[in-house]
C-alpha cells in the first residue's frame, strides 16, 4: 500500500464546525433585519449610505489588506456597522471615506484582522464626526415620503450637502438633552424616531443579537452588563434628578442597542476572559451614562466603547482565569 | 434529574462521538500475522532490556525483554516464532525505536508454555505488584504508564479512592466500551485485586452515558461484598482525563503540579484493570489487547483482539482495507491520537485504537489570525488561556508562557484547537513550547552549573 497519500498532522485531527469566515458571515447575515429596518424608516437613502461605507471598507481591505482577506467577511461587517451609525442624509462620498478610514487606519495599520485595538467601525465614525460634524449631526425626519432621499446623498465629493434638501428632525436624546422633551419608550423600541440608520429599531437589534448569542458568536455577558450598568446608574440618578432620563429611556434611546449588541461585542476588541467581559461591559455602561448626562454631547456610546477598547489589554491581564488545581478548590 | 445526563466537569468540548460504527460489534480475534514487531519501549519509563538474539526461537508468552528498573516493564512475545531481526523499526510515536521482529511460525498452535497462575488471594501487596510488573501491564488508555507503579503509592499518602476510568471520551473508540460490556466480571475481579493491593474501601467506575449497555453490565455483575459505584458521566471531551474524572467523582481538584494520589485517588483505565484480572486468571502476561479499528476510511470497522506487535498494515488488511478516500491513519482517537505514516508500525501496548479518517473529516489547512473570540478559554478543562499562550508561543516566549500562563499545566487534550474558529494549531504549539521550555531550562541550568564551577576553580 502506498502511504505517501496520507496526512501527517498533529492532534487533534478533527475540528469543530466554527470557522472565522463562518462567524463573520453569520454576523453579516444577522445584520440584514437591522438594515431592512433602516430601509423601512429611512427609504433608499439607508441602502445608499450603507453600501457606500461597505464599498469603502471592502475596497481598502482588498487593495491594501493581506491577499484575499475580504473573503473572511470582517471588512463587510465593519462597513455595514459603520453605515448603521450614520444619518441617512450624509453625502455618500463622506460615507465612503469613513469606510476607507475605518479599515485603513482602524484595522490594517494595526496589522489586519485580529490585531486592531479599537473597533474599526466606531473609529471610522469618530473620524467622520471630527471631520464633518455638521453632516454627522443633521438628522433627517422619519416622517417624509418613503421613497424620497433623506438629504443630499449625491453631493459632489469634497462638497457639503445642500442643507435645504434635508428635512431635519432631532434625535430623542437631543430633544431630551437640549429641549427637555421626552419621547415615548414604545416609539424608541420600534424605532419610529429620528436618529442614525441603525440606532432606531431597538427590538430588531435585540432579536438579532440574541440569535448571535445563542450561536455563541457574541459574548452575552457584554451587552447584559452594559444594560445592567446603564439601567441601574440612570435610574439612581433619575431618582435624585428627575430632569435626567430614567432607565428605560436610557436603554432604548440613541445608539445604545447597536453599540452594546454589535460594537462592544466585536471579538477582536473586547476581553477574552469571562470576568473581563463583565468589567468591560459595566465600564461602557458607566461611561455612556456619564457622557450622556454630563458631557457636551447628547450621545456617548461611541466614545464609551472606544475608551473601553483601550482598556481591554489591561482588563485581560487582571482577569486571567483561575488555573485548575489552584486556589481554594484545590486540595493540598 | 441530576443524573439524567450524568455528572461532569466545567468547560470541555463536544465533538461528535462517532462510536456507532463499532459500539455494537462484539470483539473478534484477529489471526496471527506473519510477522510481529515488538519495540523495547512500549511504556512510559525506561525501555526494557532485550533478552533474545537473532535466530532465537520463542514461544507465545515468553519474556523477550526484561524490566530495566522499577519504572519499566518486561516485553513478552505475542506469538510463537523465530527472532528475525533486532534493530530500528518505525514506532507509533513517529521515531525509529529498537525493536525485536519475530517471524511467526505458520500453522503453530500458539499455545503458551504451561505456567503458574498466581493465587492472588494468598499474595501480599508487594507480591501482587511483582506479578503485575512481571506481566508487563501498563495503562491501556494511551499513556502506557506502568501499572505496578500506580499500585505503589508512597506510604505517607492515604489512598481513599480507586477510580476506574471507563469514560472513553475519545470519539470513535469503543475498546473500553466493549470490554465493559463483554467482560464485566473480569473488570470487577481486577477492581477487587487493585482494591486489596491498595487497601482502599471505595471504588467508582466512571462511564460516559453514551454506553448504557456497559453501565447495565457492570451494575448487573457488581459483587455485593465490595463498595463499587458505577457513575454515569456526561458525554463530553475530555471526560476521561484523570484530573477531570477525579474532580467529578470526588469533588477535589488535583493541585497544579501534583498527582492524583495527592488527593487520595488512584485512576486506572478499565482495560488495564481487565488485564490485571487476566494475569490472575490465566497467568498470561500482556501479549494481546483489544483495539478498535474504525473510521469512515475503513471498509470493515471492528473491535479486535490484536497480538501486541501486529503491524498496522496487517490489521487494516484484516478489516477489509481502506476506502479510496481514506486520508489519515491515526493510532488512538482523533483528539489525542498520532497520525501514522508507515504501515509497518506495530500496535503497541498503549495503542487503544486505529482511526482512519477520510478527507471529509480531516481538519482544514487554512488558518486565520486569532480573533480573540475566547472560545478556547471556554473549552480549556484546566482553565488556561490558550489564546494568550498561542500568541506567546509564536514569539517563542516559553518562560513567559510558563510563569504567567502555566504552560506546564496544559495536558495537550486539544480542546482549544478543536474549537478555534481560526484553526490555529494551539495544542501542537503548546507541545512544541513545552519541549522548547525544557531545552531552555536545561541550557540555563548547565550555564549556571558551569559558572558555579568557574567560581570554585
Amino acid at each position: 500500500m502506498d502511504t505517501a497519500r496520507f496526512e501527517l498532522t498533529a492532534s487533534p485531527h478533527i475540528k469543530g464546525p466554527d470557522s472565522t469566515p463562518r462567524i463573520m458571515w453569520t454576523v453579516v447575515w444577522s445584520l440584514v433585519p437591522v438594515v431592512l429596518a433602516a430601509l423601512w424608516y429611512f427609504g433608499p437613502s439607508a441602502i445608499l449610505v450603507i453600501s457606500a461605507t461597505t464599498v469603502g471598507c471592502v475596497l481598502v481591505e482588498r487593495v491594501f489588506g493581506p491577499g484575499g482577506s475580504i473573503r473572511d467577511g470582517s471588512a463587510a461587517i465593519t462597513g455595514i456597522l459603520l453605515g448603521l451609525t450614520l444619518p441617512a442624509g450624509i453625502p455618500l462620498w463622506m460615507a465612503f471615506l469613513g469606510g476607507a478610514f475605518a479599515i485603513g487606519f482602524g484595522k490594517l495599520l494595526f496589522g489586519g484582522l485580529g490585531q486592531n485595538v479599537f473597533n474599526p467601525a466606531l473609529l471610522g465614525r469618530a473620524f467622520l464626526q471630527a471631520a464633518f460634524p455638521e453632516a454627522l449631526t443633521t438628522w433627517p425626519d422619519v416622517s417624509g415620503p418613503w421613497w424620497a432621499l433623506r438629504g443630499d446623498n449625491f453631493a459632489m465629493p469634497l462638497m457639503a450637502g445642500d442643507p435645504v434638501a434635508t428635512v431635519t428632525g432631532a434625535t430623542p436624546l437631543g430633544l431630551m438633552k437640549f429641549e427637555g422633551v421626552d419621547t415615548e419608550v414604545v416609539r424608541l423600541m420600534i424605532g419610529s424616531t429620528g436618529g442614525s440608520l441603525g440606532e432606531t429599531a431597538a427590538i430588531v437589534i435585540l432579536l438579532c443579537g440574541g440569535y448571535l448569542a445563542l450561536k455563541k458568536y457574541l459574548d452575552w455577558r457584554i451587552p447584559v452588563s452594559i444594560f445592567i450598568s446603564v439601567a441601574v446608574l440612570a435610574q439612581i440618578i433619575h431618582v435624585f434628578d428627575p430632569s435626567k432620563p430614567d432607565a428605560l429611556f436610557s436603554l432604548f434611546s440613541g445608539g445604545l442597542m447597536l453599540g452594546a449588541v454589535y460594537m462592544a461585542t466585536d471579538m477582536v476588541t473586547s476581553p477574552t476572559t469571562p470576568k473581563g467581559a463583565w468589567i468591560y461591559g459595566a465600564g461602557i455602561g458607566a461611561l455612556v451614562v456619564l457622557i450622556r448626562f454630563w458631557g457636551g454631547l447628547p450621545e456617548g456610546v461611541m466614545y464609551a466603547v472606544l475608551l473601553m477598547n483601550a482598556a481591554v489589554p489591561g482588563i485581560n491581564q487582571v482577569t486571567q482565569p483561575r488555573l485548575f488545581g489552584t486556589g481554594k478548590e484545590a486540595m493540598s | 434529574m441530576l443524573n439524567l445526563f450524568g455528572v461532569t466537569f466545567r468547560h470541555g468540548v463536544h465533538p461528535p462521538d462517532s462510536k456507532s460504527l463499532t459500539d455494537h460489534l462484539p470483539i473478534r480475534r484477529m489471526p496471527f500475522p506473519g510477522r510481529i514487531a515488538l519495540p523495547l519501549r512500549q511504556h512510559a519509563g525506561k525501555p526494557a532490556r532485550c533478552l533474545v538474539k537473532k535466530g532465537d526461537r520463542v514461544e507465545r508468552g515468553d519474556k523477550i525483554a526484561e524490566a530495566d528498573g522499577f519504572m519499566s516493564v518486561p516485553i513478552h512475545a505475542s506469538a510463537a516464532g523465530t527472532v528475525a531481526e533486532i534493530g530500528w523499526w518505525p514506532h507509533p510515536d513517529g521515531s525509529m525505536a529498537e525493536t525485536v521482529v519475530i517471524d511467526v511460525t505458520p500453522h503453530s498452535p500458539q499455545i503458551p508454555r504451561p505456567r503458574m497462575v498466581p493465587d492472588w488471594y494468598g499474595l501480599n501487596p508487594d507480591q501482587v505488584r511483582k506479578a503485575v510488573q512481571d506481566g508487563g501491564v501498563v495503562g491501556l488508555g494511551g499513556a502506557a504508564f506502568p501499572t505496578h507503579v500506580k499500585l505503589s503509592p508512597p506510604k505517607d499518602l492515604a489512598i481513599e479512592w480507586l477510580l476506574v476510568n471507563g469514560a472513553e471520551c475519545e470519539p470513535y473508540l469503543t475498546t473500553d466500551h466493549r470490554v465493559m460490556v463483554e467482560y464485566p466480571e473480569r473488570v470487577h475481579f481486577g477492581i477487587r485485586i487493585m482494591m486489596q493491593c491498595l487497601g482502599v474501601k471505595r471504588a467508582v467506575i466512571g462511564v460516559e452515558m453514551n454506553k448504557p449497555d456497559a453501565i447495565e453490565a457492570l451494575e448487573r455483575t457488581k459483587p455485593t461484598d465490595l463498595d463499587i459505584t458505577v457513575q454515569g458521566l456526561q458525554v463530553k471531551y475530555p471526560q476521561g482525563a484523570e484530573k477531570m474524572l477525579i474532580q467529578v467523582v470526588t469533588g477535589r481538584e488535583v493541585p497544579s503540579g501534583k498527582l492524583p494520589m495527592h488527593v487520595g485517588a488512584v485512576v486506572q483505565n478499565v482495560g488495564s484493570i481487565a488485564t490485571i484480572a487476566e494475569i490472575f486468571e490465566t497467568g498470561l502476561p500482556l501479549i494481546e489487547r483489544v483495539v478498535t479499528v474504525t473510521g469512515p476510511g475503513l471498509k470493515k470497522p471492528s473491535n479486535l483482539i490484536v497480538p501486541v506487535g501486529a503491524m498496522l498494515g496487517d490489521v487494516l488488511a484484516f478489516c477489509g482495507g481502506l476506502t479510496d478516500d481514506a486520508a489519515e491513519i491515526i493510532f488512538g482517537g482523533p483528539m489525542m491520537g498520532s497520525s501514522q505514516p508507515d504501515l509497518r508500525t506495530p500496535i503497541t501496548k498503549g495503542v487503544s485504537g486505529v482511526t482512519v479518517l477520510t478527507s471529509k473529516e480531516v481538519k482544514p489547512k487554512k488558518t486565520y489570525p486569532c480573533i480573540k473570540c475566547g472560545h478556547c478559554l471556554d473549552a480549556c478543562p484546566v482553565f488556561l488561556n490558550p489564546s494568550a499562550l498561542g500568541i506567546l508561543a509564536q514569539a517563542a516566549r516559553y518562560e513567559d508562557m510558563q510563569q504567567k500562563f502555566h504552560l506546564q499545566d496544559c495536558m495537550l487534550c486539544g480542546s482549544c484547537s478543536y474549537v478555534c474558529p481560526s484553526n490555529i494549531p494551539l495544542s501542537q504549539m503548546f507541545a512544541l513550547s513545552k519541549m522548547g521550555l525544557r531545552k531552555q531550562q536545561a541550557t540555563a541550568a548547565a550555564k549556571a552549573k558551569a559558572q558555579e564551577g568557574g567560581k570554585v576553580a
